[in-house]
């Protein structure tokens, strides 16, 4: 009954979340459906505490809905279990975080390289030449060897959607991406994930406060009080200030 | 996941805090030390007591007497003795220890007549110098090879101890440990150096046929002397050594407990260390669990981290006791008996093992911990 339309790679229905904080009971998700095509670019926006980030958990796989249903391809991830999910989203997600969360004993190479080691049947070769890959369609394949702490804030989050590219998932989630980053590195940030859901038809799903990067996604959500209240198409040329 | 992915990895986070990492292993490095230091005496003293006595050996002693400054036979109890039904061999010996007592510098002369040294003790192997030499002069001494080590003796030195001073012909080495932590010389000479006097010995050491016939010859001894002038008490070797050196045995097993202390102190030392690093990572975890990695991935590598900690600390303490002992030479002396601590692979392998089994035990909570929190929680901190 459930089973997705081909060209849909998200499809929630009654998703609810609820969790007790000390006494009282919060609802951050009630009742929300929502589709996201295969290669969507969308962005979830929407002020603190509306439910973005919890959406965006649930769809990631790494929270359980208290009710619903939450299809990501062929998989009602309302039905998995924690393992099962852990193992799901090592090959179907990637996780860009707003702090980029690169491990700092690392250098990049072996940051983009930590998803491809749960894979055994990766041989060294073939994990370097996907790392090496990653770090180029980045714009990173000089910087290999370098740590975090070596790198701008804008390289470290090329780092990590490296990382979160690196397994070739076809679902892709960010949380404030561009956050933490000046206007020049948000700028670029926002195109390397435009092309990566136009060139490599990944499906984005991303949280923002910002309009602006709003604007680098095909289609716009907002939330308000765990209810999706608008969809809107903002286009670039919307928000364009030279009209 | 590979284990050689776990413990890179394990090695990375190891380095990530020097220092911290650093005092761990200098503290698992000196329990693992203390417990290798243990386990040696342990060792040492198993060795002298399990392959150092001989069953069909009895030791004539003076009754009532423990050390060797105060037991003093008549030599001419020889001749009694050899005529014993059941009674192989018997060999009187002049002991002459510079300390009765529990002490870790002890010197032991035995003197023996020079041309029963083979029979008395026929593995005893000529390292350098030669036989003949020590039988062909009278101050001449066959140096064991602990003591010779120790107190860096070559053959043509002199040294003296209990106002005795001997000629080295000979350094010699025996697969029963407490013969090479001793100094053989001419009976005559030692009686005479020692100020006993001729014809008097502290014990003859006998050797019956069969050792079914230990206690019938013992007995037997004892009763031929015992309305004599000097009554006698007579033991197998092991029964003799473990009455004498009662002290120091009792002393050595208490040890043990010094050695399980080490061991616990090293046991809550890693785990303190990794609970430390398991809670300035939950962060960290959580991301690796979004990336995929599953709960046990994540705490893996915080066992390994336990191992690579044990393993290292474990390598410093066992190897720097290892090496301690051998460079120190050093021996426990206790009534004229004495116990050399030697080193020991089988120790040495030991100690390592155990070592990094506290690694993976210490590591189990700490990993658990670093895995447990709930994902969204861990990644709001």
């Amino acid at each position: 009954m459930n089973k997705l339309p081909s060209h849909n790679l998200i499809r929630c229905r009654g998703l609810s979340k609820t969790y007790r904080k000390g006494t009282t009971t919060v609802t951050p998700l009630e009742a929300l459906d929502l589709d996201v095509e295969r290669g969507e670019f969308l962005a979830l926006m929407g002020p603190s505490g509306s439910g973005k980030t919890t959406l965006l958990n649930l769809i990631a796989g790494i929270d359980h809905p208290t009710s619903g249903e939450l299809w990501i391809g062929e998989r009602n991830l309302a039905t998995l279990s924690r393992g099962a999910l852990t193992s799901w989203r090592a090959r179907n997600c990637g996780y860009i975080f707003q702090l980029y969360h690169l491990v700092p004993i690392l250098t990049a190479f072996e940051n983009v390289e930590l998803p491809l080691l749960l894979n055994p049947a990766l041989s060294r070769v073939e994990r370097r030449a996907r790392v090496n890959s990653a770090l180029d369609l980045v714009g990173l394949s000089d910087r290999l060897n370098h740590r975090p702490s070596e790198l701008s804030g804008g390289q470290e989050q090329r780092v990590a959607i490296a990382r979160a590219i690196v397994a070739d998932p076809e679902l892709l989630v960010a949380d404030e991406p561009t956050g933490d980053l000046d206007r020049e590195s948000a700028k670029s940030i926002l195109q390397l994930m435009s092309e990566l859901s136009a060139d490599l038809g990944k499906t984005i799903v991303m949280v923002t406060h910002d309009a602006i990067a709003a604007v680098a996604a095909s289609r716009t959500l907002h939330l308000e009080k765990g209810q999706l209240i608008e969809q809107s198409g903002i286009s670039k040329a919307d928000t364009n200030p030279n009209g | 996941m590979k284990l050689r992915h776990i413990f890179n990895l394990a090695i990375k986070q190891v380095l990530r805090h020097r220092v911290r990492s650093l005092l761990t292993l200098a503290g698992v490095g000196a329990g693992m030390f203390l417990f290798t230091s243990v386990q040696t005496m342990q060792h040492s003293l198993t060795r002298v007591i399990q392959g150092g006595a001989d069953d069909t050996v009895l030791v004539v002693y003076r009754e009532n007497r423990f050390c060797p400054m105060t037991s003093r036979l008549p030599e001419h109890y020889l001749r009694e003795i050899q005529r014993i039904p059941g009674v192989e061999e018997a060999i009187p010996i002049q002991i002459a220890v510079n300390n009765c007592g529990a002490s870790l510098d002890v010197i032991t002369f035995r003197g023996v007549p020079p041309a029963t040294l083979s029979r008395y003790n026929p593995d005893l192997q000529v390292l350098s110098g030669s036989i003949e030499r020590w039988q062909s002069r009278s101050d001449a001494a066959l140096v064991g090879e602990q003591l010779a080590r120790q107190r860096g003796l070559s053959p043509g030195d002199t040294f003296e101890a209990v106002g005795v001073r001997v000629w080295v012909a000979g350094i010699v080495s025996s697969p029963l440990q407490q013969d090479n932590n001793v100094a053989y010389v001419h009976l005559p000479f030692l009686q005479q150096s020692s100020r006993v006097g001729l014809g008097t010995v502290t014990q003859f050491n006998v050797r019956v046929r069969d050792a079914l016939q230990s206690a019938s010859v013992a007995q037997a001894i004892d009763d031929l002397f015992a309305a004599d002038q000097a009554p006698t008490t007579t033991r197998p070797e092991k029964a003799f050594f473990m009455q004498t050196a009662h002290d120091m045995i009792e002393m050595i097993h208490f040890t043990r407990w010094i050695g399980l202390g080490a061991v616990m102190a090293v046991l809550g030392l890693v785990a303190n260390s990794l609970l430390l690093a398991a809670s300035g990572r939950v962060q960290e975890s959580a991301v690796l669990q979004t990336i995929g990695y599953s709960r046990s991935a994540v705490s893996s590598i915080m066992v390994g981290e336990g191992a690579v900690l044990g393993l290292a600390g474990g390598l410093i303490g066992s190897l720097g006791a290892t090496l301690f002992f051998y460079l120190q030479s050093y021996t426990i002396g206790n009534e004229g008996l004495v116990l050399a601590l030697v080193p020991s692979l089988n120790v040495t392998t030991k100690a390592l093992t155990i070592a990094c089994a506290l690694g993976l035990v210490a590591s189990l909570w700490p990993a658990w911990t670093a895995a447990k929190h709930p994902l969204v929680e861990s990644l709001r901190r």
